[in-house]
């Protein structure tokens, strides 16, 4: 009855947001909504890991839910209501395209903490968002593509064209580009993120154009499962889950999505009563970003060049994106020694010089 | 030894009774397996059949089950048209995403107009946009003989492409900070379709479906187009004699269908939706098939049947949520539900008999 | 030997092995239907035969007993199909979908476990000193067994249906199952027999995805195959040799829209007009060798498409623009439906091949 009465009230717009975020709580309901299915191996699979982080970490303190498969749009929102109603203290919604749905369940239900994954729009105190810098672990890969490609071909498997993605891309053609000046990039667009026929087809082809590393931003293992049918020829990187199966080759090192050190700080703050609002795009220096194990496909010199980038990266002494850096239409993009505003990664729909074709608009 | 032997006129009774009985068939089997899955069969049954109706939140609940159903019962109503008559769309997904990126186009590019007369014209230009790519494979098969099925299904792998293309695109929302997706048409009171009740889950997609299952009862049973839809299915070759003609007749069908999924994409987009984005279709076009034929191709049955399959997805999902069950445990449990109510559906025009010494 | 960076010979080669699975689960579809059944749940069963096939190979190591389990699950869920609609007379289409959406729920609750896992590798059958011989090679030798016995089915249900007994039969049931009945045959037991083989070919099909195609499972892995499997059986006008063509040209646009893509391939604008135009002139020398008239709706027309190409032509001559990859990734569904409504418009009039009885229940009164 009570719960009935504040979506009633909440609705009509007379229950303002308490902002009272101070005590701390005994007991907390986590809960989580997933795009894909558990059992995607990668992105939903991810996510859910964050998940059971959780569970272990604070034993009977915490309970967990989750939703698997929830379309984005009316689907989301009903679910997110669904949770808010069912007592849920903090929900955690795993995609971007849950982002209006998130904000606009979040106005009804002030006291429940919505914690929405890569996106911007925080329009009441009690949503907070978070992301990861993948674009860091990128650069980690792209310089081990330059070193490692033979051909002097690298390639990528995109799905959809969005600054996510185009983000990746352009990370990974600067490191690759930087310690090997020849080296050339193919994208190939999937237009999907989760295809594993058409992902390995895709891979096929980066191969058969002579292609020998190749990173992917689809979700599967389709790609890496390609490569390994040239027998250690073309090598690849783990991608969302770090793809241990394929190791050491052609799975030479893997961009690891760790959401559980930021699961557990937001449900500790919530539980000790320290929970404020937040906007976290962390990277490797956050955990949220994993290096997998670089194996020994790669010689030692460049395992220890990528790992000191990688330490470098989490230090702050390298940037990514760091100037002089012109567009693809050769307009001047960074200043010497100037670094990637947040912003401008945010919303990337350009390619960096140097790298050929046109990304879909 | 059981044999089956044809009534001499469909039974009454089964008619009725046949979905109850196959819901309770489900229900024990499904228990079962929910049993199998160390949970309890009773909670979980309760939770996907009687909460959201009785429930704690079924306030909230039941407005859903009609935010779910609309859609489904439009979408299926407009392809019971054409199933009768023999004319297979099976591309209502493609028709439906093309009449909410019209829909929604035409309202985006007036952006921030206000004006009362915005909205209809959205209307009508969803029911467009639905009725063009469904013209596709109408008039292929009427002037070039190729059929339908293959047409209509391919074409949706090419909306869904379109529909990537709008939403990283054309219809890109400018201040979405380069993400995918269009503006929200929440924040566009003069596009927007809200709820007309507060909390009943109606909007004018729920209205639209109500209102064609009424128009289109009485097209079938009081029109002349009804009547040759009817007579096409069940004797071609009677119709033609009739002086049915098969080319209007495809067009007709198709063209209704394809409007009314193209109705339904724009309804969705403007209202529970929100926005285009690349994910925006979510498979209605191919359950409301399902929906037709299990509300036997009748316009009254097939709003119950959108009902009764809206009912276990928003069961489905209380129980997957609070039950910790797996989201595939519903899907078989869905696909259960439709093959007891196909199966039982025999009794309605055979009776099983005891062949006594007849082996 | 290139084409715009594109070597013809590796992407026959690609495009065989990648078009196995709708080609297998297509011709196990041609069959069901050609004996008046339409089950609409090839998805479902290959999904099924994807878990079924990793499973076994899994368990016994043996990517070959991998195969037979992915087509004894496939035939498995197909006999659900064919007890609901051979016996209890339910109606094809909507069980055909329930049994999609039955068996991606099983494979997802079946598959638990299985993420994560390499599964035995399927390899080429030949030595690779025959698949190393320049261009027949790779396109004859390269591939694994599969490959080749996707293309033996091909010829042997050719044979099947056009020439042998058992065909003779399938083909009477699914023309006319009163006439067959009255003849003495026992439909729905034939049926159930043909919706069993297509079961296990859609299952196997499934297997070649997870086994050889992925090497992996993952939850959805077949991702909407059965429906364009579905979709050739159509195309094909439920032929097996036009099956194959479908599958390979299906398959094969897909492999060649990534490839073009993957080559930074750049398209000739030029083009458009140019075919434009031959579109025309190869329209009217039709019509001249056919001597049909000219309306002068048609005249006109004429007349300013050749202009508005004409002068198309002479703006773009000579212009290459980067591929525009979103309409590349249309391609495969676009240049199916073109090639079918060519196919098709040549038999104008005529029935297009679907078997007479096809999606409607048999029941025997006396």
């Amino acid at each position: 009855m009570k719960r009935r009465n504040l979506l009633a009230s909440a609705a009509m717009g007379l229950m303002m947001a308490t902002g009272a975020f101070a005590q701390g709580m005994d007991h907390v309901k986590a809960c989580f909504v997933y795009v894909g299915p558990i059992g995607d191996g990668g992105w939903t699979f991810q996510h859910h890991q964050g998940a059971l982080a959780v569970q272990e970490k604070f034993g009977d303190k915490v309970e967990i839910q989750y939703q698997e498969s929830v379309p984005e749009g009316a689907d989301a929102e009903r679910v997110l209501t669904q949770m808010a109603l069912g007592g849920c203290n903090i929900i955690f919604t795993t995609s971007f395209g849950y982002m209006d749905a998130t904000n606009a369940v979040a106005a009804k239900f002030p006291d429940v903490k919505f914690e929405h994954a890569t996106g911007f729009k925080r329009d009441t105190p009690n949503v907070s968002t978070y992301n990861a810098r993948f674009y860091e672990g990128r650069a980690v890969e792209g310089l081990i593509a330059g070193r490692m490609t033979k051909s002097n071909k690298i390639g990528y498997i995109g799905s959809f064209p969005i600054p996510e993605v185009v983000m990746g891309i352009n990370s990974y053609y600067l490191a690759a580009k930087k310690v090997n000046p020849d080296v050339q990039l193919s994208v190939v667009w999937a237009f999907t993120w989760f295809d594993p026929a058409k992902e390995a087809d895709a891979a096929k082809a980066l191969i058969d154009q002579g292609v020998d590393v190749i990173a992917s931003h689809t979700d599967s293992t389709a790609v890496l499962a390609e490569a390994a049918k040239t027998e250690g020829k073309v090598i690849g990187f783990g991608q969302a889950s770090d793809m241990a199966e394929y190791k050491p080759s052609p799975r030479v090192s893997s961009v690891i999505d760790n959401w559980g050190p930021y699961y557990i700080e937001r449900v500790g703050a919530l539980l000790d009563g320290t929970y404020q609002q937040a906007d976290i795009w962390a990277g490797i220096k956050g955990g949220e970003v994993l290096i997998g194990e670089i194996t020994e496909a790669v010689p030692p010199e460049v395992k220890a060049e990528a790992e000191k980038l990688r330490d470098d990266i989490a230090a702050g002494t390298v940037h990514p994106f760091t100037g002089p850096l012109k567009k693809q239409d050769g307009s001047d993009w960074l200043a010497d020694g100037a670094t990637a505003p947040d912003g401008d990664l945010l919303g990337m729909n350009f390619f960096v010089e140097g790298i050929v074709g046109d990304i879909p608009q | 030894m059981l044999r089956l032997e044809k009534r001499p006129s469909p039974s009454r009774f089964w008619l009725y009774a046949t979905p109850p009985v196959a819901v309770l068939l489900t229900m024990v089997v499904g228990g079962i397996l929910f049993a199998t899955m160390g949970k309890n069969p009773f909670e979980v049954i309760r939770t996907i059949f009687w909460d959201p109706v009785f429930g704690e939140f079924a306030f909230y609940l039941r407005g859903q089950l009609l935010v779910k159903a609309g859609p489904l019962i439009l979408i299926a109503i407009g392809l019971a048209l054409g199933f009768r008559a023999g004319i297979w769309n099976i591309g209502a997904e493609g028709q439906y995403i093309m009449g909410a990126i019209f829909g929604a186009s035409v309202g985006l590019a007036v952006f921030p107009t206000e004006s009362r007369l915005i909205f209809p014209v959205m209307v009508v230009a969803g029911a467009f946009g639905g009725w063009v790519w469904a013209m596709i494979p109408a008039i292929l098969k009427t002037r070039f003989n190729t059929n339908e099925i293959l047409v209509s299904l391919m074409l949706v792998y090419v909306a869904e492409t379109i529909l990537a293309k709008a939403s990283t695109g054309f219809l890109k929302n400018p201040e979405g900070m380069g993400f995918p997706g269009s503006r929200n048409f929440s924040s566009y009171p003069a596009a927007a379709n809200p709820e007309l009740i507060a909390g009943s889950g109606l909007h004018w997609g729920g209205v639209a479906a109500l209102v064609t299952g009424v128009l289109a009862y009485i097209l079938l049973t009081r029109h002349q187009a009804g009547f040759q839809i009817k007579l096409a299915g069940q004797a071609p070759r009677a119709a033609r004699f009739h002086g049915v003609s098969p080319t209007r007749l495809v067009v007709m069908c198709m063209g209704i269908s394809g409007a009314l999924a193209g109705l339904a994409g724009l309804f969705e987009v403007t209202g529970p939706a929100g926005q285009i984005s690349i994910d925006f279709n979510t498979g209605y076009g191919f359950t409301a098939i399902i929906v037709a034929f299990l509300g036997r191709l009748n316009p009254l049955g097939i709003v119950l049947a959108g009902f009764l399959m809206a009912l276990t997805y928003v069961g489905g999902e209380m129980a997957s949520t609070n039950l910790g069950l797996p989201d595939a445990a519903i899907q078989v449990f869905q696909g259960m539900l439709l093959f007891f109510l196909l199966a039982v559906d025999v009794l309605t025009n055979y009776r099983f008999r005891l062949a006594v010494g007849a082996h | 030997m290139d084409f715009g960076g594109i070597n013809p010979i590796i992407l026959i080669a690609t495009l065989m092995a990648s078009a196995v699975p709708i080609l297998l689960a297509a011709l196990g579809e041609t069959v069901v239907e050609r004996s008046g059944v339409l089950n609409l749940g090839v998805e479902g069963m290959m999904i099924i035969g994807a878990l079924g096939g990793f499973v076994v190979a899994v368990a016994t190591g043996s990517p070959f007993l991998g195969f037979v389990g992915g087509a004894v699950a496939g035939a498995a869920l197909s006999l659900i199909f064919a007890l609901l609609t051979q016996v209890f007379l339910a109606n094809q289409v909507a069980t055909g979908l329930a049994l999609t959406l039955f068996g991606l729920g099983v494979s997802s609750l079946g598959g638990q476990g299985y993420n994560g896992i390499k599964p035995p590798r399927t390899g080429p059958l030949l030595p690779d000193a025959l698949a190393d011989l320049p261009v027949v090679g790779p396109i004859l030798f390269g591939h694994d067994w599969v490959v080749y016995f996707s293309i033996a089915m091909t010829a042997v249900l050719w044979w099947v249906l056009k020439a042998s007994r058992v065909g003779l039969i399938i083909r009477a049931v699914g023309e006319s199952h009163e006439a067959a009945h009255a003849l003495g045959y026992k439909v729905n037991r034939i049926r159930l027999m043909c919706i069993a083989f297509g079961g296990a070919m859609a299952g196997m099909g499934g297997a070649y995805v997870s086994l050889a195609r992925v090497p992996q499972w993952v939850d959805g892995i077949t991702n909407g195959q059965g429906w364009i499997a579905l979709a050739i059986v159509v195309f094909a006008s439920w032929r097996p040799w036009r099956v194959m063509i479908g599958a390979y040209l299906f398959g094969g646009i897909t492999v060649l829209q990534l490839n073009l893509q993957a080559a930074g391939s750049q398209f000739p604008v030029w083009l458009l007009p140019t075919l434009a135009l031959l579109a025309l002139a190869g329209d009217i020398i039709l019509r001249e060798i056919n001597g049909k008239n000219y309306s002068d709706l048609r005249k006109v027309f004429y007349f300013f498409a050749t202009v508005n190409a004409l002068q198309l032509l002479y703006l773009s001559w000579g212009k290459w623009i980067p591929m525009p990859v979103d309409y590349l990734s249309m391609s495969p569904y676009l240049i199916t439906i073109l090639v079918l409504v060519i196919m098709s418009a040549g038999r104008r009039g005529t029935a297009n091949g679907a078997p007479a009885s096809l999606g409607q229940n048999f029941h025997a009164s006396r």
